[in-house]
């Protein structure tokens, strides 16, 4: 832990090195989710609600997936650009590292600028938070704290599902976009808005709806079962087979050569 | 005329060479324009009388969007003209007897057109071939078709000449990402990459409407379906042509300014 914290400062202080590229880089960031923002933004202009569910409440739901997209895109960046990584023959340098391969992973690549998006995502929530109508007690913010840190935690397993493929096939799968950057886009609406079956798949398979959807009808007082707060540690077990995957990955391995 | 088509043809088959990719690709695609569907799919249950546009047009305009992606998409740049110029190898592309502006208008364009055509035709097949609301229906006549062909076919020029805009910033700036982000991000709004312009609120419609982000993708989307039609949709068609045209133009004149102040450093 020690050594990531290390590796943390020294991202840092190196991408302070260009100031004025990375706050552009930041702002851009910022900009393309500020389209999508727009989108939402016109579409309930229009209509007021979708599937029951008020602009504001949808703008939690908006904010908290952006904001567990964005820490997980900061801070798991390795894992997202790993393909580069195994293809210049960095990784062989990693696995002689007498240290943990993912640790070595995750603290050599921290891409700051993805903050941007993080900003945005928490300026939608000092919008939503008192304007969505929840009576905020002690219980509910914990259930939105478990939300924001399980979440982040899905998408970083994501990110490890992509890396651990790479290994197999040395260029990326465009696949995997539709969970990643797709789950950043569809999660602006609750997923039940999209129907059961696809609420079923994001609840079972890709337990995206796990940390958004279900928590989320708890916090608007609109959920069957109590226990709906403490289902965002369960997507926690998704992690299992991302790093079952990556282990896999690991033994698989062969150099690219270079 | 002969050494740009060339320049055209090579792109155009250097990027079939990635088959597997696409097929990657079109997944993506497909699931992608899924669940866009099923998105306004709820919106139009919560009221349809509020929805702007027929269901089954808004279907088309999803599926016609994801099957020429390629085609209309304001954030697919060529990483190799960006390289070039960063690295000074522009310096040899203009010892070329070439013109610039239409070299890289070239390159673009077969990039683009080859990716579309790997894309475009399994997503098409089986957007067609989906149970009556979720697929693409067959546009009104045979005029209207017509019309989106020669609508798409300006779209492509007026997305490349938007494009070739950026490069040219590029050039005299260097750092591309400025332009780059903007185009990226504010444009595909504009263009109604994000929600077709019909969701939009009147009043800003109006002004988008006349921008050139909307003679993109918007135009040739909504006339395949019907939703533009008559005066509007001759309106639109000449929007089209105007913005091709004087983005050209102006692009290339700009081009050719910065070409004399350029200076290629060390070497």
């Amino acid at each position: 832990m020690r050594l990531y914290f290390k590796y943390l400062g020294i991202q840092l202080r190196c991408q302070m090195q260009h100031k004025g590229s990375f706050f552009l880089n930041m702002i851009g960031q910022a900009l393309t989710s500020l389209t999508t923002f727009l989108g939402v933004y016109f579409m309930f202009l229009r209509f007021h609600t979708v599937a029951g569910f008020t602009f504001e409440e949808v703008l939690l739901c908006f904010a908290t997936v952006l904001l567990c997209f964005s820490a997980a895109e900061c801070f798991g960046r390795g894992f997202d650009a790993f393909s580069r990584m195994l293809g210049n023959g960095q990784f062989d340098r990693i696995l002689v590292r007498p240290r943990n391969e993912a640790l070595q992973v995750l603290g050599t690549n921290v891409d700051f600028t993805r903050l941007g998006r993080f900003l945005e995502a928490l300026a939608v929530f000092a919008y939503a938070i008192p304007k969505c109508g929840v009576a905020w007690t002690w219980d509910k913010a914990a259930t939105l704290l478990m939300m924001l840190v399980c979440g982040t935690a899905v998408f970083i397993g994501l990110f490890v599902v992509y890396a651990s493929l790479c290994f197999f096939t040395t260029e990326g799968l465009e696949f995997i976009n539709i969970f990643t950057d797709g789950g950043r886009e569809f999660g602006r609406y609750p997923f039940s808005v999209y129907g059961g079956r696809v609420l079923k798949f994001f609840t079972f398979v890709v337990p995206l709806a796990l940390f958004q959807y279900y928590p989320f009808l708890y916090l608007l007082g609109r959920a069957q079962h109590w226990w709906y707060c403490l289902l965002p540690p369960i997507s926690l077990l998704f992690l299992i087979p991302c790093r079952f995957l990556w282990k896999l990955g690991v033994r698989h391995f062969r150099s690219t050569g270079s | 005329m002969k050494k740009y088509l060339s320049v055209f043809r090579i792109r155009f088959i250097h990027s079939f060479q990635y088959r597997a990719a696409a097929l990657a690709g079109v997944a993506t695609q497909f699931a992608w324009g899924f669940m866009e569907i099923l998105a306004f799919r709820a919106f139009y249950a919560s009221d349809p009388a509020a929805f702007p546009m027929e269901f089954h047009e808004l279907v088309s305009y999803i599926w016609l969007q994801q099957a020429f992606l390629a085609v209309t998409a304001l954030w697919f740049f060529d990483a190799d003209i960006f390289e070039a110029i960063s690295s000074g190898g522009v310096a040899y592309e203009l010892a070329r007897p070439m013109n610039l502006y239409f070299m890289w208008f070239a390159k673009n364009c077969g990039t683009r057109l080859s990716r579309a055509l790997l894309r475009c035709v399994p997503v098409l097949a089986v957007a067609f071939a989906l149970p009556k609301p979720w697929g693409v229906s067959l546009p009104p006549d045979f005029m209207t078709f017509v019309c989106f062909l020669i609508s798409m076919a300006l779209a492509f020029f007026v997305v490349v000449a938007l494009v070739m805009l950026v490069y040219v910033i590029t050039l005299r700036s260097i750092s591309p990402l400025g332009p780059r982000y903007f185009l990226g991000a504010i444009s595909e709004l504009l263009a109604g990459a994000t929600i077709p312009l019909p969701f939009f609120p009147d009043k800003l419609r109006a002004i988008v409407e006349l921008l050139p982000f909307a003679s993109g993708q918007n135009a040739p989307l909504r006339i395949y379906s019907g939703n533009l039609a008559g005066a509007e949709m001759a309106q639109a068609m000449l929007m089209q042509l105007f913005w091709a045209i004087a983005l050209t133009a102006g692009g290339m004149l700009w081009l050719r300014a910065s070409e004399k102040k350029l200076v290629v450093q060390g070497g």
